[in-house]
This record gives structure tokens, sequence and C-alpha cells, in this order.
């Protein structure tokens, strides 16, 4: 019964995989001709200053984003009805940015935000604010915010509101004859319910912001400078851009280990609560 | 602790359009003495939690008053009744350990710590749950969280009453004996009024003083469960309580004697005079058999269907001309092959469109 996963998973990443390993130990010039070089690409890689200041843009980034959408999810979730007509118009609502092709999704924010013709940076420039985020760094990292905002908080949202329908009532109603405060509720009875789905939303919300690569690239480029060159952008530079197949693909695979380290944190952060459960219930089972 | 009354509470819940919404609770008025322990049985859907809901003030009724001790909470929100109430399915904190649990409810209160610490400590010994304290409640069975609830509404020693729907139904058989006779001996001990929602007759006859038997919406009787089981004020209370219920079965009169399938089985208990259908109403128990009519002039010939042996007895199911009856025979007695059934006369019960003929 394993084979047939095991295959699939050999051959959709694997395989792949490997191919990447294998250019990350050596060394090309052209004409097929290759040359072991060992772990000198990776070397290169974790020592150089661009890599490094990719990643830590890349990093800022994903903890501003994280730092938004998860509470921002949070409270729209718990804003949003439970019954009744509103909820489909609602669902429909933070469904639809959902809907929408990464790269439109640049596109409509790349035009929107022009100072020339778009709604927001004409707007903008019309009251008096100096916006342009293709001069500014901090307009266009807010630029790529708020569109990143707009874009996947829905998603946050959507599973937040799927583990929030998904408490009996009755556990609001024991709150109530306990005398509980809004705030009580929603810490001791809320967020823990919803801890799971909020666990997949922050890995999806991590990863999907970590790789991110379209939207900069369409609205942005990078620039101004290498202001949002984060490491995808800096990858298909240096393995199009520049044909450094090597050091792109050390590169590739650094960047790999990274998200799936820090995946890993998330993971054992915000599953600690249940190891620590069991270990005690094991604990009483004991001095019973 | 307070005596709870209801002042013609009635409750329908809104219904769609165009469609005339049933009630929930029919328009009744009740007192629950100060103290009391007090139990509701009904079959499922017969409106026990609503009007428990309606008592902690999670539901607002469509009508009607509730005082408590002379005082009208009908617009007081339930935080504000001072209220205990356990559900039918345990409701716990999940990341709170089941000290934190108990003491949440005080904590919400705003009671100083010293005050907390002594209560809690105080109920977990009550519930035996003192070795699993500092145990984060998530983890725990289904009994535990069960006794979790209801901790958290004896820490408060100062609630009006206690609440309980269906409190027992998700706890183990042998620990649901264990549980209810705490419940009852915590009552003697702190004297809550209580109110005990329950569909199982066993549950409601041990626990209460008095029992208040609800069948669509509607009180149909309130007693003790002696007079519950000897006088049932109506068909369905009859049929509802005793295992297996009350015989009821469609009789008639003629100059004063008593009538069963056309032929004279005695004297007319007392007068039952009126117009409606007339049925006599005996529990299996006081309903015997016999071998032969000699010396027997008021038995009745009938047919055995079916003999049920349930340890205790023999629940022996017969037929008079078609109608079903059932008679409790003590184990070990000898069946007759073909039966004549004898109704014990100082234990009928006449009963006129379901109603009991009081003499």
């Amino acid at each position: 019964m394993v084979v047939p996963v095991l295959l699939l998973v050999a051959l959709s990443a694997i395989i792949p995989l490997m191919t990447v390993v294998n250019y990350s130990v050596q060394d090309t010039f052209g004409n097929n001709e290759f040359f072991w070089v060992g772990t000198e690409w990776f070397q290169e890689i974790l020592q150089s200053e661009r890599f490094h200041n990719a990643l830590l843009r890349t990093l800022l980034f994903s903890g501003l984003i994280l730092a938004i959408e998860i509470p921002l999810g949070i409270a729209i979730a718990l804003a949003m009805p439970r019954r009744g007509a509103w909820v489909s118009v609602c669902l429909v609502l933070m469904a639809l940015p959902l809907l929408i092709p990464w790269n439109v999704v640049g596109t409509i924010w790349q035009v929107f935000g022009r100072v020339d013709i778009g709604l927001l940076g004409h707007g903008l420039a019309s009251v008096g604010i100096d916006y342009n985020y293709t001069q500014n760094t901090l307009d266009a990292w807010a630029t790529l915010i708020i569109m990143d905002v707009w874009h996947w908080t829905s998603l946050v949202v959507l599973l937040c509101y799927s583990g929030l329908v998904a408490i009996p009532e009755v556990f609001y109603q024991a709150a109530r004859i306990d005398g509980a405060s809004r705030w009580s509720v929603f810490r001791y009875i809320q967020l823990p319910k919803i801890k799971r789905v909020l666990l997949i939303a922050v890995l999806l919300r991590f990863m999907d912001s970590f790789m991110i690569y379209t939207e900069p690239f369409v609205v942005t480029g990078g620039g101004p400078g290498n202001a949002t060159t984060f490491l995808s952008i800096d990858l298909v530079q240096m393995a199009v851009g520049q044909f450094d197949l090597g050091p792109a693909a050390a590169m590739s695979l650094i960047y790999f280990l990274v998200i799936l380290l820090l995946c890993w944190v998330f993971y054992t952060v915000m599953t600690s609560h249940d190891n620590e459960t069991q270990n005690g219930a094991r604990r009483a089972g004991g001095s019973r | 602790m307070a005596c709870i009354e209801l002042q013609q509470i009635a409750h329908r819940y809104s219904a769609l359009p165009g469609e005339a919404s049933a009630y929930a609770v029919q328009p009744l008025s009740q007192v629950w003495q100060d103290g009391g322990a007090y139990a509701l049985l009904g079959p499922s859907g017969c409106g026990k939690t609503t009007l428990l809901n309606i008592i902690s003030g999670l539901l607002r009724a469509s009508a009607g008053r509730v005082l408590f001790d002379g005082v009208d909470v009908t617009g007081l929100s339930t935080e504000r009744r001072n209220i205990a109430q356990v559900f039918q399915f345990p409701v716990v904190y999940d990341t709170l350990s089941v000290a934190d649990n108990l003491a949440f409810p005080l904590r919400n209160r705003g009671l100083k710590i010293a005050e907390i610490e002594t209560r809690v400590a105080t109920v977990l010994q009550l519930l035996g749950l003192e070795h699993m304290a500092r145990v984060r409640a998530r983890s725990l069975n289904a009994d535990d969280k069960q006794k979790i609830s209801l901790g958290r509404g004896l820490v408060r020693t100062d609630v009006n009453a206690i609440l309980f729907d269906e409190p027992l139904t998700v706890i183990d058989p042998h620990l649901k004996w264990k549980l209810r006779t705490e419940l009852k001996k915590i009552h003697q001990q702190f004297g809550h009024t209580m109110i005990y929602v329950t569909h199982d007759q066993t549950e409601a006859l041990t626990f209460a003083e008095r029992v208040i038997v609800m069948y669509e919406g509607a009180v149909v009787q309130i007693g003790t469960p002696q007079e519950l089981f000897e006088k049932p004020a109506h068909t369905f209370v009859g049929k509802f309580i005793g295992s297996p219920g009350m015989n009821v079965l469609p009789c008639a009169t003629d100059a004063g004697n008593l009538l069963l399938a056309g032929k004279v089985i005695g004297k007319l208990p007392y007068s039952a005079s009126g117009a409606g259908q007339l049925e006599l109403g005996i529990r299996p128990e006081y309903v015997s058999l016999v071998a032969t009519a000699a010396g027997n002039p008021d038995s009745l010939p009938a047919v055995i269907t079916a003999v049920e042996d349930n340890g205790k007895h023999f629940v022996v199911r017969a037929s008079i001309n078609d109608m079903p009856i059932s008679a409790i025979v003590r184990e070990g007695a000898a069946i007759p092959e073909s039966p004549r059934i004898i109704l014990d006369p100082a234990k009928i019960n006449l009963y006129r469109n379901s109603h009991l003929v009081t003499a």
C-alpha cells in the first residue's frame, strides 16, 4: 500500500530535488561539462552579504505579515455573523480576494498605486502625501504588505471562522453561567478551540509569505534598489538572470531548509500545550 | 439560595413566517421552594430544557415573570441571576487546570485569592479530584469533566439554585449511581435549591423530593414519587413511569358496576359520571393471574403473548379480547397456561379523556 505513495512522492518531489542537490555540488561552464566543488557553493552563499540581506528582508516581511494578518483575521472572524442571511454574503466577500491569481493581484496594485494614473497613488498625491512605491523604500514595503493583507487575510478569516462556528453553543452558555467576561470567553473558550485551525493558518501564511515572488516581482521588481528583493526574487535573478546554476541550487536548498526549520519551530511552539497535557495526564494516571 | 417562582411562564420559539409556532412551554405557574430537590421528568422535546433555561436566564420567556425570593428577575441576565447550571455534555475550559476551572467562576466575580483557594480545595475534596488538581482539564475523561462542570456550580456557595440538565447522560452507568448519591448528599449538606431535568424515571424518582412530569410543553403532574406511582394524574404519567408502565384499558360503567371487555369485573370504585372516553388504569404490579374461574367471579380469560424474565420478576404480556395487558409475576411463581386475569379493585384508577377522575 505504501509503494504507490512512495513512487508518487519520489517522482514529484525527491527526484527533482536530487537534481538540485546534484547542481549544488558542481560547477559548469556550459558544454555539459561539470566539475565537483563539494560544499563550496554552500559556504559562499552562507557567507554572502547578499544572501543575508535577502534572508533578513524575507524574515521581516513574513513576520510583519503574520503579525498583521493573524490578529486581524481572528478579529474579523469573531465579528462575522454566525447565522442568518449575512453569513453567505460575508463568506462570498471573504472568498473573493482568494480567487484572484497572484500576478493579477500584483498588476492591480501596481496600477492602483501609480502616482500618475492609480486611484491610490494619485489620491494620496492629491491630498499632499508624498507616496511613491518605485522610489521610496517605506512606500514599497507598505504597498506590498497592504496588498498581501488584502489578498490573504481572508484565508485566516475563513479558517478561524470554521473553527468558531464549530464551538457548541453550550460553551457560551456555561461561560455566561460562570460570569465570564468577553475577553475570558475568547481566551479560555474560543482561542483554545480554534488553535488547530489557527496553526494551519499560521503555517500557510508563513510559508506563502516566505516564498512570495509574483506580487513583488510585478509591483516593485525587487526595488527600489534591492529594498524588496526577497529570497525568491534573489534566487530567480541568480538562476535565470546570471545563470549561476551551482550557487542558485545551493541557495534553493538552504531556502528550503530554512522554511522547513521555521515551520517546525512554529509547529512545536504551538502544539507544546498538547504534549504537556498528555504528559500531565500520564502523571495523573500514574498517581491514581 | 432562593425560592423560585414562575408566574404564567410560557415560551414559543420563533417559527417560520406563515406558520403558527407551537408552545415549547405552555403557560404555567410554579413555585420551587427554597432548598427543595425537584426533578423535571418527561420525554425528549417536552420543554424541560426550555423551562430550565428560562429559570437560568439563558432564554427569555415569551410571556410571564420569574421571581427569586419575590424579586422580579425576568429582565436580568444569567450572570446577574447567580445561578449554577450543569449541562448534558461536560463543559470544561480546556487549557485551564482542574483547580483553575473550579476557580474560574469565583475569579470572574472578583473574590479574594485566599477565599478562592479554600473553596476550590473543599470542592476538589468533595468530588475526589484532589490528585488531579494541577492537570489540564482537556486530558480528563468524560466522567471527570462532568464532575468539574458540577464543581463549578458547587464552589459558588451563594448561588440561588443549581440546575441540572440531564447531567449524567455521558457518565458511565456504574458511576451514575455514585454521582447521584453524591448529589443527594451535597443537597442535604448545603441545602441548595436543586432542579434536575431528566427523561430517566429512576434518576428523577431517586433524586427528587418532588417530581414534576411534563408532557408536550405542559406540566401534567407534580407529586412525590409515591403519588406518581399510585395515582398518576394523566394516563401519560402512568405509562411513562414504571417498567412496564401502567395498563390503560378502555372500560365502561353499568349501574354501579365496572365493565371491561363487556364483562363486569367488579363494583365501580367511585362514581365517574361525565362525558368522554372512560379508561381504567392499573399497574402491572396489581394485576394477577389465576388458573381457574372457580372462586374468582370477577376474573377475565386472557391469552399470554409473551413472558419476559427481567431477573427480579416475570413480566407477562397477555391480551383480553385483543386488548394488551401486562402483569408482573414474582420469580418462581407458576404461570397458568390459559390464565384468567384479576385486577386489584383498590388499585384501579379511572380516567376520562386521559385525565384522572377523582372520587
